[in-house]
């Protein structure tokens, strides 16, 4: 999916599902964050890259990667593409109150660093409402720890917002078509907010291990040698 | 080109008799691979240190010191010496005694370790890695190469008119290598100083492991020790062989489905493509070893992982026979053949060592010394 023109300021974002199932509700919001994100960017004119990766597929690597303290093949180069995005799209389902575990292991075998100042909005799904707070006691907290830079609006999709049985907060609209209008309006903004922070922010450069490697003068200096 | 074997010196129970080794067994057991390595005819026997169990290797100076007067031709070396944990003054003195006591048989790698509690256990901080790596080689240096160090650093008490000794055989330093897997910073300190650099390979994609080379060549070249192919590159590496790879596969995979560091995760067929851990005939191994200068170019010394696992002694003991009389004959002709002109075959030896700096004696220039910018 591209859009926009300009390869100079073209940017690249990367959302991340977690969801377990085929077909699976968060890989759905996944999209859809995707997708209000760069029809964001591409009202300012910014062109973007974009990539949905669903951890399902990588599962067995990732658990091989925590065995063996390294990823390799496919996964390492998902691994590449995820830590150079300009923004970021994370979605998990909510599993007994907070993310899946899967999530929370594809996030441990990052480097420490690899988020760092990284634009990020949050999304989750759930059987049911009442798990939308998992996205602010759970995912901000840890997304903080990493350094990210999360938008303020994140999305909680409860199967009742897919079905449609809740109008959301649009009392003046009684239309069928309207049923889900909470979930897009709620999508919508987060997508803009992640899209002001990545227009905003320079091309990420490739963080490459050599790049910051300093030269050996300067190492024995900074020890006052 | 030098081949031998490293050992991380783990006890592991046989997965196939659910028996362990004793820490006595285990350490008499290295004893005899070095033993039987040195019969065989390889070049290197390396052991590693640890401080925590399932390890045993906590004092290589002692094994190798035993080892020296008990082999006759085998090289002795470490796969690593802690240099952020260990106190560099002792690193000096321990080391010039075994250079003594071997003859000159015996080189040592540095390395930081990667176990988080051994750092405050030896009263060191894990974050300051790089840092201990960087200062205390810098003083390693001088305690060798001169003989009364006045010096004041971030990470151990002042030293004033202070003599390490005994002091290195025939007044040189034993020749170092600078292991790591993840770091440049310790390819550039290998580089600045015209040591050698080590990547243990062996659970490691190979790109990585050519592009941690090649910046450690550019370096070395850089710093003026040489052309950038010329640089002294060693590698890691891991095998199991039998005469038939059905055979190989067959004994080897209850201790790989076991292995206390890739058991449980990837497939051995899944981890053999991905790393250099190659299981199957003679052949296969050779193949698979001779293609790493494709990689990261010609190279000096190759190093084997063969004792781990809970492998049984008497199973390493036959590695180590396949090795030395089948592998390695095959793969130094194909690495002689192959190597441009320029390239040394080797590291540096002790004798060599000694002879270029009586030639820069005699012609009077000051051996190139960037130990104290």
């Amino acid at each position: 999916m591209v859009a926009g023109e300009s390869g100079a300021t073209r940017r690249s974002l990367v959302a991340v599902s977690a969801g377990l199932g085929q077909p699976s509700s968060t890989r759905m919001l996944a999209e859809r964050l995707l997708g209000g994100t760069s029809d964001a960017l591409a009202e300012q004119g910014v062109g973007v890259d974009t990539e949905i990766v669903e951890l399902r597929g990588h599962a067995h690597a990732i658990v091989d990667a925590m065995l063996t303290g390294f990823a390799s093949g496919e996964l390492d180069e998902v691994l590449g593409r995820v830590t150079a995005a300009d923004g970021l799209i994370l979605v998990t389902p909510v599993f007994t109150t907070t993310y899946s575990g899967l999530f929370k292991s594809f996030l441990d075998i990052l480097d420490h660093d690899a988020l760092r100042g990284v634009p990020v909005v949050l999304g989750a799904t759930g059987g049911t409402a009442r798990h939308s707070l998992a996205l602010e006691y759970s995912l901000r907290p840890l997304l903080t720890y990493l350094r990210a830079e999360v938008v303020t609006t994140s999305v909680f999709a409860a199967t009742e917002d897919w079905a449609g049985t809740d109008a959301g907060p649009s009392p003046k609209s009684h239309h069928d078509a309207a049923q889900t209008e909470g979930l897009p309006r709620r999508i919508h903004r987060a997508g803009r907010e992640l899209a002001d922070r990545v227009a905003a922010n320079p091309v990420r450069q490739s963080g490459d291990l050599f790049d910051g490697t300093p030269d050996f003068g300067q190492m024995l200096g900074q020890l006052g040698h | 080109m030098q081949f031998g074997i490293f050992s991380v010196s783990d006890i592991t129970p046989d997965p196939r008799t659910g028996r362990a080794p004793d820490d006595t067994e285990r350490v008499r057991s290295m004893v005899t691979i070095a033993q039987h390595a040195d019969q065989a005819g390889l070049d290197v026997f390396a052991t590693g240190e640890h401080h925590n169990p399932p390890f045993v290797a906590s004092s290589p100076t002692t094994l190798l010191g035993y080892l020296a007067g008990t082999t006759e031709n085998i090289l002795l070396s470490t796969s690593t010496t802690l240099i952020t944990t260990n106190d560099p003054v002792k690193i000096a003195e321990d080391y010039a005694m075994l250079q003594v006591l071997a003859k000159g048989r015996m080189d040592l790698m540095m390395g930081r370790g990667n176990t988080g509690p051994v750092y405050p256990w030896f009263g060191q901080d894990i974050r300051q890695g790089i840092n201990l790596a960087i200062e205390n080689y810098a003083l390693l240096r001088r305690l060798w190469t001169e003989d009364v160090v006045d010096w004041e650093g971030r990470f151990r008490t002042p030293l004033q008119g202070f003599t390490a000794t005994p002091r290195p055989l025939d007044g040189v330093a034993p020749f170092v290598w600078h292991g790591s897997i993840r770091s440049p910073e310790i390819a550039e300190q290998a580089a600045f100083y015209g040591d050698g650099f080590f990547h243990n390979n062996i659970f490691w994609p190979t790109t990585h492991t050519s592009r941690m080379v090649q910046y450690y060549r550019e370096r070395f070249e850089h710093y003026g020790h040489g052309r950038a192919d010329q640089a002294i590159v060693g590698l890691g590496g891991q095998f199991f062989a039998r005469k038939n790879s059905q055979q190989a596969w067959d004994e080897f995979r209850p201790y790989f489905d076991n292995a206390p560091v890739y058991g449980h995760g990837p497939s051995m067929e899944d981890f053999t493509s991905q790393t250099p851990l190659t299981v199957g005939s003679p052949q296969q191994v050779i193949d698979r070893y001779a293609a790493m200068r494709e990689h990261v170019g010609d190279y000096q010394r190759q190093l084997f992982l063969i004792d781990h696992a809970g492998l049984p002694l008497k199973t390493v003991l036959e590695q180590i026979d396949i090795l030395a009389g089948e592998i390695v004959p095959a793969l130094r002709q194909e690495f002689d053949a192959k190597r441009p002109e320029g390239v040394p075959a080797n590291p540096p030896s002790h004798t060599e060592r000694v002879a270029a700096g009586r030639d820069l004696a005699t012609v009077g220039a000051a051996p190139v010394n960037r130990d104290e910018s």
